[in-house]
């Protein structure tokens, strides 16, 4: 396919900008010096890729990735780089020294995909663009065919709830556990 | 639209996201890293997904459950990070060698 004709379909004008956005934020992510920033980026990221998926029309796990990512998990990562107090300002530190063996390990696994990806997709077009996969498919498939998994990843959600309380509470001392049982 | 216009952006966050798992000290930082990978993965399943159009909409299944997946994995993994934050004073990974042989 040429560029031209790629240019050409209006649908690809909306994916440039979205493309551009989550190409730069995902580099802000891993680059930026400033650890809050990072994790604003990547709410830059998480917002353009809930775009791409209104694109490839995915509407309901669009809406999941906002109200999961940017509601729940980005909340998270800000309380967790507030209580390691880690240098809000800019630091230095934050990479490791050398990082040529990260960006070469990363090139290349980007040459690879690449590759691999350009040899078996040529010029393969999205099928029916524009026509929205209804929830209710989703829902018949999640808890039809899919119900175990589904399940499971529930089950996965509770322990992992039990463990983060666990993990969270603060250890009595001994003489502290006493008085508790006492009471 | 052409289906590796996806699977390429979604091989470049990727190996964005090896680039600062790598490279980050910060554990956090490292963990936001994970999340990058996560998220290419789930362009991977939804472009698929659009590519066949399989009738039960599996990519698009699979790609929920990798979000759920990857909320319990930040839960745990943040909780882990302020525990030994707790107990070494310290946030990064170079410091965590406690089960180093």
């Amino acid at each position: 396919m040429q560029i031209g004709d790629w240019i050409s379909q209006p649908v690809n004008w909306v994916y440039l900008p979205l493309a551009l956005v989550l190409v730069y934020s995902g580099i802000r992510v891993v680059t930026s010096q400033n650890v809050i920033r990072a994790a604003l980026f990547l709410v830059g990221a998480l917002a353009s890729t809930a775009g791409l998926f209104l694109l490839l029309s995915a509407e309901f796990v669009a809406l999941t990735l906002v109200l999961v990512y940017i509601g729940a998990v980005i909340v998270l990562f800000l309380f967790g780089i507030m209580i390691t107090r880690a240098p809000l300002g800019r630091d230095v530190a934050l990479d490791h020294p050398s990082r040529t063996v990260g960006a070469g390990v990363a090139v290349a696994l980007f040459g690879f995909l690449a590759f691999g990806s350009i040899q078996a997709f040529g010029s393969a077009e999205v099928q029916g663009i524009g026509e929205p996969t209804s929830t209710e498919v989703l829902g018949e498939a999640l808890l039809g065919r899919f119900v175990v998994p589904f399940e499971v990843v529930s089950f996965l959600l509770l322990a992992a709830l039990i463990g983060g309380i666990t993990l969270a509470r603060k250890d009595l001392s001994p003489a502290e556990e006493e008085a508790a049982g006492a009471v | 639209m052409l289906v590796n216009q996806f699977l390429l952006i979604a091989a470049f966050l990727f190996s964005l996201g090896v680039y600062g798992l790598i490279v980050r000290r910060n554990a956090v930082m490292v963990l936001l890293a994970v999340e990058l990978m996560l998220n290419a993965v789930n362009i991977n399943l939804i472009a698929f997904e659009a590519y066949l159009r399989s009738a039960q909409a599996v990519g698009q299944v699979f790609s929920i459950f990798v979000i759920t997946v990857a909320a319990a994995e930040v839960g745990i993994g943040l909780a882990i990070v302020l525990m030994i934050f707790r107990n070494r004073a310290s946030a990064n990974v170079d410091d965590f060698n406690l089960m180093r042989y």
